[in-house]
């Protein structure tokens, strides 16, 4: 049989990813420009693409590519938080819904197919205008609106965990659950929860970006990726540039992950 | 069947209570005074007093919520502080417009989701399949607000074809139902391609091969009719995804939809219409969730057989 195609398609996620850490962290030194200043004589109106300026410059005459390159490090920032923050909710409903089962597993399990059953972007909105955008605030609705995937897939894979004949051995011997959770159940989990982040990430990216073009997202002067292109919507017949680069910057971020996350979850289900 | 029926239908009312709860919080934690909102910040003391009365904000936050729950039950979900109509028939006269995207979008996506995952299954680890995995990748890592405003900007600069946004009939149906469908279709292309392939493996494709059918037949008749069941559930639950790239999409084509006037009742912290579009989403979910449930029960008959057994 010929090899599969997925590592491949890994790998290929895992260097994108890995170029744009590197972009945000050493964004300092990658940007030309301060991305928060005016640097073109073309002050008042967009600038084109130009060699001094490769992806052009805003209508205040910033230098576009130097703010997508600092967008990176507060995209991926954001991106990465709020990841987190669904990473954490999500693990710990999966882990005690499907370790405890019974009316535990009932009542979470209904709770998240209330939240499944709720338009993520729309509730994260009203969450974020009522609580008026910040960096914390968008990190935690990110994470309470996309929390509910996770909590199924850890669900199911500790509950076939926990009739397996090493937790069952473990119980008989009297470990207490707290040690059984921890110790035995949730090191097998940790595989899926990788694979889950990464699309996670992917996830939050978008809802990052999708939340600063509608004007929720990290308050100005930071540069935002969704932000860039919403204040570019004025300028979309005389500078196109100005929302295509962002755009592609979002689109690569969120591919890298996608790639990664998939070519991971691939690889699992075949072995 | 029948007490299936009923299983879903309670769960849908659950469903439903639990957003009204959520929804009720967040409109509770605002810090902006809904009858300042209303009256505008210069308005006498006794003014305010009397819009809270007449509100009902005077009132222990318990009888509020059960008060917003008596009305929402008889279809009454209060006037829009802003826009000053009945948030019950705003939403009824946004709602053709947002149901013509989101249908139009579905349709387009299964169509192109269907026949990408069923290409790639059928040319297995092939050149074909590497390409169409890394396109339905591609499709679902697009961010919707941008590829709605690239399909803008083309448009303008160089088909000058599309209206450039509103509501106009057919023509300017084509933009935004690209820009919604895309990223469903890339998503259903991977699901039915795993489903598509799993069920190649199994024994009555076996024998369906076995006994000389064209692989063509056994792939589109036998496989696919196993295969396309699981799509059928998935594509009910990504309803509520769709309704979030509804909102991303009104809002880049200025299309008169649910989405938004979700938008704008957002911007202007318009309390009863964020409530009201939010519970209406989550309706509209619903009776998607239930339309599937019923549907696939009717399409399996182990789950006909067994449920009226």
């Amino acid at each position: 049989m010929k090899r599969g195609r997925f590592p491949a398609i890994e790998v290929i996620g895992a260097a994108m990813v890995a170029s744009l850490v590197l972009v945000a962290l050493f964004a300092p030194w990658l940007a030309r420009h301060d991305p928060t200043r005016a640097v073109a004589a073309t002050y008042g109106d967009p600038g084109r693409p130009s060699l001094a300026f490769p992806m052009g410059t805003d209508e205040l005459g910033r230098d576009v590519l130097s703010r997508i390159i600092w967008g990176a490090r507060i995209s991926l920032e954001v991106a990465i938080a709020a990841a987190a923050v669904t990473m954490t909710i999500g693990v710990a409903v999966g882990l005690v819904s499907g370790f405890f089962g019974g009316a535990v597993d009932f009542l979470l399990m209904r709770f998240t197919d209330v939240m499944l059953s709720l338009p993520a972007l729309l509730l994260a909105m009203a969450f974020v205008a009522v609580l008026s955008p910040s960096l914390l605030s968008i990190l935690l609705v990110i994470g309470i609106v996309s929390w509910t995937q996770v909590a199924r897939v850890v669900r199911a894979e500790t509950l076939s965990l926990s009739t397996r004949d090493f937790v069952t051995s473990a119980r008989a011997l009297g470990a207490p659950s707290a040690r059984l959770l921890l110790r035995h159940v949730l090191p097998n989990v940790l595989p899926i929860i990788i694979v889950m982040a990464a699309l996670g990430v992917s996830g939050t990216l978008l809802l990052e970006a999708a939340l600063s073009f509608l004007g929720l997202g990290v308050p100005p002067p930071t540069p935002s990726w969704g932000r860039m292109i919403e204040e570019a919507d004025i300028y979309f017949r005389t500078a196109p540039w100005l929302a295509l680069f962002p755009g592609l910057a979002i689109f690569y971020a969120v591919l890298g992950f996608n790639l990664l996350g998939y070519g991971m979850l691939e690889r699992r289900q075949r072995t | 069947m029948l007490a299936y029926l009923a299983r879903r239908i309670v769960f849908g009312a659950a469903v439903l209570l639990g957003t009204s709860l959520i929804t009720f919080v967040i409109a509770f934690v605002v810090p902006a005074d809904p009858a300042v909102t209303m009256a505008g910040a210069k308005a006498d003391p006794q003014t305010l007093a009397t819009i809270r009365r007449e509100l009902g904000l005077d009132q222990p936050i318990y009888i509020q919520y059960a008060r917003f729950l008596n009305r929402a039950v008889h279809g009454d979900l209060g006037r829009s502080y802003i826009r000053r109509e009945n948030v019950t028939e705003l939403i009824a006269s946004r709602f053709p417009a947002t149901a013509v995207l989101a249908v139009a979008a579905m349709a387009v996506s299964l169509i192109l989701g269907v026949a990408m995952g069923a290409l790639a299954a059928a040319y297995h680890r092939s050149a074909t399949d590497n390409a169409l995995l890394v396109a339905s990748l591609a499709f679902v890592s697009v961010p919707v607000f941008w590829l709605g405003t690239m399909l803008l900007i083309a448009d303008a600069l160089f088909v000058h074809f599309f209206p450039l946004g509103g509501y106009s009939g057919g023509a300017s149906l084509v933009l935004p139902t690209l820009t919604l469908a895309l990223g469903s279709a890339g998503y259903y292309s991977r699901i039915l391609h795993t489903n598509l392939v799993d069920a190649m493996g199994q024994d009555f494709v076996r024998a369906a091969r076995g006994k000389g059918l064209s692989p063509a037949r056994v792939l589109l008749q036998h496989a696919m009719s196993n295969a396309m069941l699981p799509l059928v559930t998935i594509a009910g639950l990504d309803f509520a995804g769709l309704l979030s790239g509804v909102v991303l999409t009104e809002t880049v084509f200025n299309w008169p939809g649910i989405g938004r006037l979700a938008y704008e009742a957002i911007f202007n912290l318009d309390i009863p219409l964020i409530m009201g579009t939010v519970l209406f989403a989550a309706f509209l979910i619903v009776i998607a969730n239930l339309g599937v449930d019923l549907l696939y029960a009717w399409l399996d008959p182990r789950i006909r057989l067994a449920e009226m057994g």
